[in-house]
């Protein structure tokens, strides 16, 4: 990052916080909150508005740096925080930062229910395709035949696809990107913060530590590659057989619709109760 | 409210009376998941809160309707839900968040048969232990009960009351018998009405420090978006709200969490008697069971037995200094339940050996009569 970006970083960093911070060198999480403060940066969204929830994992311990309205939860559960935060509040913009596990395993309900009620949520997944927080036990992500430390024999299960099922769950915006594409992931943030409705980013990370270890894919740098060398834009993907796709994820967005935001129609509902 | 009967008496159920109680504390906001005996309190305010410019919804679970409480708390509002032991259960994980993060809220569990599906359309008072421990880990909690319409109303004022005073949940247990009988309540105007809204900073936000600790141990409450930026944890965390591991800011905040409940303890804690001043022997019940204890006090006295009654309205903090003033008093005390004996063992814990403690069980989804009560008032 250039001494530009340092700077700005520190304009939303906790100066009271007693530093260091818990990830791992060469975490991706890092990479994901510097594109949220750019993104938050570049829409100049005033730190009072912004409040930033998040799950418990690794990725959870996100917003404990950051200088907003900020809300570590309990596991799985972010949404449903976020959920009455917003409701109550409206004007706030309200960001949900989530592990793979957190919410597509114990939270999965209230991530297809957040979307279908199509609250105006931001939710962020740093998809590391592992639990790291709790020592590299797989997750809905964790690739088939992968080792995990509770699939010490290669894991059996299918992964989810988060973004497809978010999209299926009726998400009004959804973007996948990934930690190696950080410049597409602060255009995907903006756009995300900007939709009405409940919109997904789910950002592809690397857990070196316990996952890259375990499934012998090297040290951050040669994990941040392999982000580069099987990341598909959209339109491309559009274009290729099935066939050249396996192994690989798509990049790009894959949902923006516009449809009655769940706030606005309460409101309504409160006028007209009102009379 | 159509059911009016008079200037203010109305006649209501259980379920009806928590709404209003809640309507006039001033909640704004109520998320829930449908469950007998409780849902009505979901319907009505369904459709009240938008009138009054708050918010109703309905989550996907019991687990995701407390955690839109506590952030709703967390965003200003005065929250509440309301189920029954089931979901109740499922409420534990968050009920504990909001304990540590010192979120107020309400959480109304209309007891039923248990455990698990149970007796959905009966009631019970199973849930008492779940209400004090339910959760993990050491925390307290504030648990009431109530036996009338009356209390409903009353009691669901005096929950919130609580829960913003000590930014703490509150536990208000109700059963179907309570929830579901109707019953003529009296509504005081609202001006007559004490309500308590938590402390706001006073201090501009650079000064604000979240968790510090003052005299009663309860920091004011700066809700989300009004310009005090500040983290909220379900981690053991120091004055400003992030995690520590440091054994002297661990114990400053788990003593603070206890002793905020100690020192209001003497306000907190509500009993009402009932023929107790010249009482040998003693009823002490709570909840729907409290209402037949009643009746079995008056029929015992007419058989010449010096019967009197403490009902406990608050059930936790334990108030142990009003149940030893009984037990002082009187050679034998009668516990009734609607369980295998939750109080009964609170009230000998706090006995020492003074006064003879008997409990009386009922399981079968039946109520204890005052029959019941009487006979083994005689007996004692
Ligand atoms: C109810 C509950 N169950 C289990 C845990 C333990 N736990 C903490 S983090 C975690 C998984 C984290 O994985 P993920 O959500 O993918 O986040 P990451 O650490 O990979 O960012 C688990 C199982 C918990 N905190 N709470
Ligand atoms: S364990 Fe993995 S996800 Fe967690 S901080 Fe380390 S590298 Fe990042
Ligand atoms: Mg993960």
């Amino acid at each position: 990052m250039d001494h530009k970006g340092t700077k700005l970083i520190h304009k939303y960093l906790r100066h009271d916080k007693k530093f260091p911070h818990v990830w791992c060198p060469g975490c991706g999480n890092g990479i994901v909150l510097g594109a949220l403060i750019r993104a938050i940066d570049k829409l100049g969204l005033k730190k009072d508005d912004v409040v930033m929830v998040s799950g418990i994992g690794c990725s959870g311990r996100m917003p404990v740096y950051v200088d907003f309205n900020t809300l570590h939860t309990t596991h799985g559960r972010a949404l449903t925080f976020a959920t009455g935060i917003k409701l109550v509040r409206p004007h706030l913009h309200v960001m949900v930062v989530m592990g793979d596990g957190d919410a597509t395993a114990i939270g999965g309900n209230h991530f297809i229910h957040a979307a279908r009620r199509n609250i105006d949520l931001t939710a962020i997944i740093v998809n590391n395709q592992i639990y790291g927080m709790t020592g590299g036990q797989h997750s809905p992500t964790t690739p088939y035949g992968c080792k995990a430390t509770t699939a010490m024999y290669g894991h059996i299960e299918h992964a989810f696809s988060i973004s497809e099922l978010a999209v299926t769950a009726g998400a009004s915006f959804v973007a996948r990107g990934s930690v190696y594409h950080a410049q597409m992931l602060d255009g995907m943030l903006e756009k995300a913060i900007l939709k009405k409705g409940f919109s997904v980013v789910e950002v592809m990370s690397n857990c070196h530590v316990q996952f890259g270890r375990r499934n012998q894919m090297g040290d951050p740098v040669t994990m941040m590659k392999r982000l580069k060398d099987h990341a598909v834009r959209i339109e491309k993907a559009k274009t290729m057989e099935p066939g050249e796709l396996e192994g690989k994820f798509t990049i790009g967005i894959l949902a923006d619709v516009d449809k009655p935001v769940y706030t606005e129609e309460y409101e309504k509902i409160r006028e007209g109760a009102k009379r | 409210m159509s059911k009016k009967k008079s200037a203010n008496r109305y006649f209501l159920q259980g379920n009806e009376a928590v709404v209003e109680g809640a309507l006039t504390a001033g909640c704004t906001f109520f998320a829930g998941y449908p469950i007998t005996p409780a849902s009505e309190i979901s319907e009505i305010l369904s459709e009240r809160l938008p009138q009054v410019g708050g918010t109703f919804i309905q989550m996907e679970d019991e687990i995701a309707s407390m955690g839109a409480i506590i952030g709703a708390s967390l965003a200003g509002a005065k929250s509440m839900t309301a189920t029954s032991g089931p979901g109740f259960s499922l409420m534990q994980e968050n009920l504990g968040f909001a304990c540590i993060a010192e979120v107020p809220c309400v959480i109304v569990n209309v007891m039923r048969g248990g455990p698990s599906t149970g007796l959905p359309t009966n009631p019970a008072q199973g849930d008492v232990m779940q209400a004090r421990w339910g959760t993990h880990g050491d925390h307290p909690i504030v648990v009431l009960a109530t036996s009338t319409v009356q209390d409903s109303f009353e009691l669901t004022i005096k929950a919130f009351n609580f829960a913003e005073k000590y930014r703490t949940p509150v536990v208000l247990l109700s059963d179907e018998v309570v929830a579901h009988t109707r019953e003529t309540v009296e509504l005081p105007p609202r001006e007559e009405i004490h309500i308590i809204d938590r402390i706001a900073p006073s201090m501009p936000p650079e000064w604000y420090i979240p968790f510090e600790d003052n005299s009663r141990g309860v920091p004011p409450m700066a809700a989300f978006g009004d310009g005090y930026r500040y983290h909220v944890t379900g981690l053991v965390h120091d004055v400003r709200g992030f995690p520590t591991q440091r054994p002297d800011e661990i114990e400053a905040f788990m003593k603070r969490l206890f002793r905020k409940i100690t020192q209001g303890f003497n306000e907190i804690q509500m009993t009402k008697d009932f023929m107790i001043d010249d009482a040998k022997v003693a009823v002490i019940a709570y909840g729907s069971v409290a209402r037949s204890a009643k009746r079995a006090v008056l029929d015992a006295r007419d058989r010449g037995v010096k019967a009197g009654l403490l009902q406990l309205v608050t059930l936790f903090p334990f108030p142990r200094m009003k149940v030893e003033e009984v037990l002082r008093q009187c050679r034998a005390v009668l516990v009734p339940e609607l369980n295998m004996g939750q109080i009964s063992r609170e009230v000998s814990r706090v006995n020492q050996g003074k006064c003879q403690v008997r409990k009386l069980n009922r399981l079968d989804g039946g109520l204890i009569t005052p029959e019941q009560i009487m006979y083994e008032l005689l007996k004692i």
